[in-house]
């Protein structure tokens, strides 16, 4: 976003806590998912955010449609072969700053159904802030997890989420190609040389957090 | 009100009788079990026995309920058969028709004609198994993505499928 | 996904008007109900085609029935219709049943209705929360979920889950119903008919509602049949059809209810057949209630059904045979069954073919909702394409099924 582009340049060496702490507050109040609802998961998110357990106290708002309006992405449900190219489509078009919850068994392990048709976890193809368990996870749990995603958010920086620039991202691969990792990233908390389409960011490079 | 289609004591039922009167060779072997009647028909005859099933006086079999494939296994001969769920909504009884089919020529005639409902069963029994039906107007995978190879519910088509669990 | 090539059946090949437009209504919209890809074939606003694309939930679980024993594949039965779970379960185990020949106790068949016909209700409040929101009347999802979570209290309290209960098992009942169950559930009965009256207030006397919803989406009776279509979206164009009334099981004919139909075969017409369901099976849960006799809930077969924990923990052969059935399953005779029974959405018809071991050779699951949207292409032609979401909420179709 531009603004932590203007920030970084402007203000390379000046700490920046007050400012994060503005920025994160208003971020993690105003955290507006984009509707994924894919299974079984995507009725207890909708139960969720009724009148009972109300999801819109803490931020949640609305659910855009739109990718392009949303913040943060709630996979809830098992992702099917042929949905994940989508998958990653929708989460391509969100604009920074993103989050993802993987939201039940399915979307993060692959559940119950181990096998031929379903993505054993989501985190195959996005990356993953906060990981629910449960088949389906009570609509507690999903409000549990928004508010440690808040508690996330409160930690970042600003400085952290600069843009790539312009040449780099040109080299970027064609996206829903990611490749995959074996861990390697996280040991070596280097810029890894196989992903120029990635943003270097502290963000971006923990995989499993 | 529910009518007996089949007798506890196996004796044929009057509409397996009646139709053995009209036309005995649509007749492979009927099957009597846990209160429900399969006839088995060979894989020729079965488009030309469901458009006379549906008008039928005895029969009235206007809802084709299901078309289910089923995999005997890798060794069995014959391998494959289509099972035909239909339902008449007059008279509230139900009948299976199978057709049997060898490994080498999955081919069968396409009901479509007779219920248009067939239309996605076949579908879906071709995309799973790999049974062609000849005459269906747009037979194409329905359930798994368009290049998926292989055919996915065969008993020598693995679990966790062939490519590997990271998507590339 | 396919890369570049586009299958040759997707383009349209003669355009003879330039004002025809190909779109996608993508598999991630919010009035699909799940992930559902229409393919719209438009004229301007008017659709001229719509073609539904699935397959984007398929999860495989048929083919994850043959590696499970009978009573693993319960807990599958529920995540197909995620709406309708018990139903799932019903249907799986009855078929199960009809193979095994078990003959379930009286208690258990009563629960069973009871059970059903709650899940029928809270299934029906969804598609009335979703549909209405589709159309823009919000605040009638969020009444309809009030109800729902106190249904949903009562499953949770027999079964230990809410939307997954896997409550039935092949032979009966889980476990019997908690104590305060009957209370609870005499509470919630006495105090639903008010709330369908507030949604009928809300929305059938509502204009903008009926102009939205009277004309749209019209399809024949002779058409119903001939593509499948069975439940609320086939009583809605005039047949009077129900499984519980042309196949009885569970005990269904000793009760008393009706079977809504609506002649016009519209959106209007599948709506206000649910509604009235609604009423009906609240008259069932309230007389199956009523019924309720103390006795067991499982079926006499200890070779089939676990055992009660204190018996396995006391006697030697209930802990055997609870050892057996866990580790190695039972055998089940060899045959195939199909048992249809009326699921909230329609005929939900179960096919177990079984070679004597204790795992199913195949099992398929006939999902009404697959059979309904077959149909979507037939009813949607000429109407414009804010009607197209209208038309998806009155067949309420749930992906899960569509897809298994």
């Amino acid at each position: 976003m531009g603004l932590e582009n203007v920030i970084a340049e402007a203000l390379p060496e000046v700490l920046t806590t007050r400012l994060d702490s503005l920025i994160n507050w208003a971020r993690k109040s105003s955290l507006w998912p984009a509707t994924f609802g894919l299974a079984c998961c995507a009725i207890e998110m909708m139960n969720a955010t009724t009148s009972r357990n109300d999801l819109a106290r803490f931020g949640a708002e609305v659910f855009r449609a739109s990718p392009r309006q949303a913040d943060v992405m709630i996979v809830s449900g098992r992702v099917s072969r042929k949905m994940a190219p989508v998958l990653r489509r929708i989460y391509d078009q969100m604009p920074e700053p993103k989050w993802v919850i993987s939201m039940g068994a399915c979307a993060t392990s692959g559940g119950v159904f181990d096998n031929y048709a379903i993505v054993q976890g989501v985190d195959k193809i996005v990356p993953v802030d906060v990981y629910i368990p449960g088949c389906p996870p009570r609509p507690e749990m999903l409000i549990h997890a928004v508010m440690m995603l808040q508690d996330k958010v409160m930690k970042e920086s600003v400085r952290d989420r600069r843009d790539v620039p312009e040449e780099e991202a040109r080299q970027a691969v064609v996206p829903g190609t990611l490749p995959v990792t074996d861990g390697s990233t996280a040991r070596q908390n280097t810029l890894p040389e196989s992903r120029p389409y990635t943003i270097a960011s502290r963000h971006e490079r923990r995989r499993s957090s | 009100m529910s009518e007996q289609l089949s007798t506890p004591d196996s004796t044929p039922s009057p509409l397996v009788t009646a139709l053995q009167h009209e036309h005995p060779e649509w007749i492979g072997e009927v099957i009597y079990a846990f209160g429900e009647t399969t006839i088995v028909v060979p894989r020729e005859h079965i488009a030309a026995a469901c458009s006379f099933l549906k008008t039928w006086p005895e029969g009235q079999f206007n809802f084709l309920a299901d078309i289910c494939g089923a995999d005997r296994g890798v060794e069995e001969e014959p391998r494959f058969e289509v099972n035909y769920h239909l339902f008449s909504t007059t008279k509230y009884h139900r009948l299976r028709l199978k057709v049997v089919l060898n490994e080498e020529d999955t081919h069968v005639p396409s009901v479509t004609g007779v219920w248009r409902t067939a239309n996605w069963h076949e579908r879906e029994t071709f995309d799973m198994f790999g049974v062609i039906f000849d005459g269906h107007p747009d037979l194409r995978r329905i359930l798994l993505p368009d290049d998926w190879q292989g055919y996915a519910l065969r008993k020598d088509f693995p679990l966790r499928g062939y490519e590997p669990y990271s998507l590339k | 996904m396919s890369s570049a090539t586009i299958p040759p059946q997707f383009e349209i090949v003669d355009q003879p008007l330039d004002t025809q437009m190909t779109i996608s209504m993508g598999p991630q919209h919010p009035s699909t109900h799940g992930v559902l890809r229409l393919e719209l074939v438009l004229d301007g606003e008017m659709v001229v085609k719509a073609t539904p694309d699935i397959g984007y939930l398929h999860t495989g679980m048929e083919k994850l029935f043959e590696y499970k024993k009978y009573q693993q594949g319960i807990v599958i039965t529920d995540r197909m219709d995620y709406l309708n779970p018990l139903g799932n379960n019903l249907g799986y185990v009855m078929a199960a049943e009809k193979l095994l020949g078990l003959e379930i106790p009286t208690r258990a068949q009563t629960i069973r209705v009871l059970m059903c016909e709650l899940q029928r209700i809270a299934s029906h409040l969804v598609w009335l929360g979703t549909h209405a929101l589709d159309i823009g009347a919000m605040t009638v999802f969020f009444y309809c979920f009030r109800e729902r979570e106190k249904i949903l209290n009562l499953i949770e309290a027999a079964s230990g889950g809410r939307l997954t209960p896997s409550y039935f098992r092949i032979g009966g009942l889980m476990m019997d119903l908690p104590a305060g169950f009957e209370f609870r559930c005499k509470q919630f009965l006495d105090d639903f008919p008010k709330a369908v009256d507030e949604f009928h207030t809300l929305l059938s006397g509502n204009r903008i509602f009926q102009r939205r919803t009277q004309g749209i989406g019209k399809i024949s009776a002779e058409d119903a049949i001939d593509w499948g279509l069975s439940g609320p979206c086939l009583r809605g164009s005039g047949i009077n059809l129900d499984i519980r009334r042309a196949n009885p099981y569970c005990g269904y004919e000793n009760y008393d209810f009706e079977v809504p139909t609506e002649p016009d075969g519209d959106v209007w017409a599948r709506y206000m057949v649910r509604m009235r369901e609604l009423k009906e099976s609240h008259k069932i849960s309230t007389q199956a209630l009523a019924r309720l006799q103390p006795g067991p809930v499982k079926a006499d077969a200890p070779k089939v059904v676990l055992p009660d924990r204190e018996a396995m923990k006391s006697h030697m052969d209930a802990l055997i045979h609870h050892f057996l059935i866990v580790a190695e399953g039972f055998d089940v005779p060899a045959g195939e069954v199909y048992h249809p029974i009326e699921a909230s959405k329609g005929e939900l018809g179960v096919y177990i073919k079984s070679d004597g071991g204790p795992k199913p050779n195949r099992v398929h699951v006939r999902g009404p909702s697959f059979v309904n949207l077959s149909a979507l292409p037939v009813m949607s032609e000429g109407e414009m394409v804010a009607d197209i979401v209208a038309i998806i909420g009155s067949l309420d179709v749930v992906l899960g099924e569509i897809d298994r």
